[in-house]
């Protein structure tokens, strides 16, 4: 199970594929990673892991120590104690299994408390990934057929140049860099336009509306609007 | 200006390879100027604006020195579509500065951008979308009367056919410019043709309201036909209007909306429409700003006559539409007797400051005029204390030479220019001896 967006570098090959243990993985971990955007395969030993991985690595893991911790740490182990260990592994332990991230700190790079809070697993993940990822964090957007090139500010769609005004390049940027997601008119004025903008809230809608004029007919759902809450690029598994 | 949004600019034009930019800007009639810098000077502007002779330009002339400076807004860079990729050129609209960079008061567009800020410091921002009425023609000849598309088989095509292609390829460019489109449809006269914008704050619409004209007369050109926005081109067929569907936002919320009230006007609203109303014959020859237009403003052809409003009559001054669902964002009120050959910047800034005094002041809301007021005798409007419209341009600028509300939202310089401008043409005007004199008088007198 994998959803359908991905971050993608040009040049080298870092990505945002996740290995998670076990299999199947609770349906709150599944549903947070999809709703932050991140792709995930799940297995249930190290090597299976490693034999599916993807030609450009894995980019990290999630590993539940909280059921079977013996498993759990298995799995660490054989993504760390190889020629290019997997980077990124992020563990979670019960309260009451706190004491054995002692003496096994080279087996993760960071832990989360189960039961996780949605809002906690992704920030640490994103803190994870952002050290890595920053400096070189998205050259392209790619979803679908739209191409975001960050380093020209070109966008197009199915290999034909969308021009866009600068604030519709930065609004469809925000959005195509966080598919999935929902996010509120006020979240998007102040993350996308800050505090300089001219026509109040609605402002944003004015963009949605004109981003999908030039998408065309067939691409405007592209940009969905969630009823009385706001807009999410690209599909959502989950029914929000 | 941000780095980032310059860089923007900057890369884009390199990217896409554009050899010309068009610095575009609006004299005070609401003829839309422009002219093309190069690529590599591009920058220049960005930083510092480029400076030009604003004495050629219609109402920029000033005693002193005359030389202004345009700074591109680069929210507003454009890759224009319909030039040929080899020779790709891009547009940007331009805020015109004196040469110390302060506002030059003789730009419409600045006079729009003051009138918003002060909206916009008691809270609201100002939307607006218009449906916008042209004709297409056969290119005209000078002295004759236009002719119709169906008329003597000037399109191999019918008529319609080629119409309708026409407006389908405006609103595809109008898209890919940002506009997007509401409705669009071949009005009621023969040639006419109807298109709606999707609202925008007042600022962006005035912008869109200058790239549309130039979009359906550039695209019409293409194809040898002419469009016009001329407000009333022949005589008895009904003419051309913008009506105006406007509305004012607190945030997210639409400030004109109530669901206490059985229309779903606000207190704000009724007091922004009694405004408007009680200033409407002073804003009407910003509004309605040709001879011609007072043409258009006559019984019988659904244009305003009267300073009246109503729920669902077409024959008032201003409508309010009934919104489709219960979609509190969509309440508004449509006010009706705007031409298209208005200069937007200016029109959109003299009915903003009207409603908003009406808002300050708190004035009460007139009761509905629903009756058909087309049907009625002067007496019987006179009792209901329902007044007309100025029934000329001279009349019209009779009201607004004594209006401070109007001196105050057009500043000076260009209250001034435009009064003395418009008396010219109306003199022009009373001095021609028209094709309705010759007929009538001179074989009978």
């Amino acid at each position: 199970m994998t959803s359908n967006f991905s971050f993608k570098v040009t040049g080298d090959q870092v990505n945002n594929m996740v290995a998670v243990f076990p299999t199947p993985p609770p349906i709150d971990l599944a549903r947070t990673l999809d709703l932050a955007g991140y792709r995930w395969k799940a297995f249930a030993t190290g090597a299976e892991a490693a034999k599916n991985e993807p030609t450009e690595g894995w980019a990290g893991a999630v590993v539940m120590c909280d059921d079977d911790p013996e498993g759990g740490w298995a799995f660490c182990r054989s993504l760390r104690k190889r020629d290019v260990p997997v980077q990124r592994v992020l563990v979670m332990v019960s309260g009451a299994q706190l004491p054995d991230l002692e003496l096994r700190d080279d087996l993760y790079d960071d832990f989360c408390l189960a039961p996780f809070h949605p809002r906690e697993l992704e920030a640490r993940l994103r803190h994870l990934f952002w050290t890595e990822l920053s400096g070189k964090l998205e050259a392209l957007v790619e979803y679908g057929g739209l191409v975001l090139n960050l380093e020209t500010y070109q966008a197009s769609f199915g290999g034909q140049p969308l021009d866009l005004t600068y604030m519709e390049y930065e609004l469809l940027k925000f959005l195509a860099q966080n598919p999935g997601k929902v996010f509120s008119r006020e979240t998007l004025l102040s993350r996308v336009w800050g505090y300089e903008y001219f026509g109040g809230a609605r402002t944003v809608d004015v963009h949605i509306r004109r981003l999908r004029a030039k998408l065309g007919e067939e691409h405007a759902n592209l940009i969905q609007t969630v009823r009385s809450v706001g807009y999410r690029f690209g599909q959502s598994k989950w029914s929000i | 200006m941000h780095e980032q949004q310059r860089d923007y600019v900057l890369r884009t034009v390199e990217e896409r390879g554009i050899r010309l930019v068009r610095l575009w800007f609006t004299d005070v009639l609401g003829n839309l100027k422009s002219f093309a810098i190069s690529p590599a000077e591009m920058e220049n502007a960005l930083n510092d604006g480029m400076s030009f002779d604003g004495s050629s330009i219609d109402g920029y002339s000033r005693v002193q020195e005359s030389d202004v400076l345009a700074i591109p807004d680069a929210n507003t860079f454009e890759v224009l579509p319909w030039v040929d990729p080899k020779g790709a050129e891009a547009r940007v609209f331009c805020d015109i500065a004196r040469l110390d960079g302060t506002p030059f008061d003789g730009d419409p567009r600045q006079v729009l951008r003051r009138n918003l800020e002060r909206s916009r410091k008691k809270g609201y921002s100002f939307y607006i979308a218009p449906d916008i009425e042209y004709f297409y023609f056969a290119p005209p000849v000078s002295g004759q009367q236009p002719v119709l598309l169906d008329e003597g088989g000037f399109f191999d095509l019918t008529s319609t056919d080629i119409a309708s292609s026409l407006r389908k390829e405006t609103i595809r460019t109008l898209e890919t410019m940002s506009i997007p489109v509401e409705y669009s449809f071949h009005e009621d006269a023969p040639s006419q043709h109807e298109i709606d914008l999707r609202h925008t704050d007042a600022l962006a619409m005035a912008d869109s309201v200058m790239t549309f004209r130039f979009v359906v007369k550039e695209i019409a050109a293409l194809h040898n036909v002419h469009a016009t926005f001329m407000p009333k081109p022949l005589e008895k067929i009904q003419g051309s209007g913008m009506h105006l569907h406007l509305s004012l936002f607190t945030g997210e919320d639409n400030a004109f909306h109530s669901f206490d009230d059985p229309y779903n006007l606000s207190k704000t609203a009724k007091q922004f429409m009694a405004g408007l109303l009680r200033h409407a014959a002073e804003i009407t020859a910003v509004t309605n700003q040709t001879v011609n237009s007072y043409k258009r403003l006559v019984p019988g052809f659904e244009a305003p006559v009267h300073i009246s409003w109503a729920r669902n009559n077409r024959s008032g001054l201003i409508r309010v539409p009934i919104p489709k669902r219960q979609n509190e964002s969509a309440t508004r009120i449509e006010y009706r007797s705007p031409d298209p050959a208005c200069n937007p910047y200016l029109a959109f800034s003299v009915i903003l400051a009207a409603g908003l005094r009406g808002i300050e002041e708190e004035y009460e809301l007139p009761v509905e005029a629903d009756a058909n007021l087309f049907e009625m005798d002067d007496a019987m409007l006179t009792k209901l204390g329902i007044a007309q419209l100025p029934q000329s341009l001279s009349e019209a600028l009779r009201v607004m030479e004594n209006s401070s509300l109007v001196a105050e939202a057009l500043g000076d310089h260009i209250f001034e220019w435009f009064l003395r401008n418009k008396r010219d043409e109306w003199r022009d005007y009373k001095t021609h001896i028209s094709q309705f004199e010759l007929g009538r008088y001179l074989r009978a007198l």
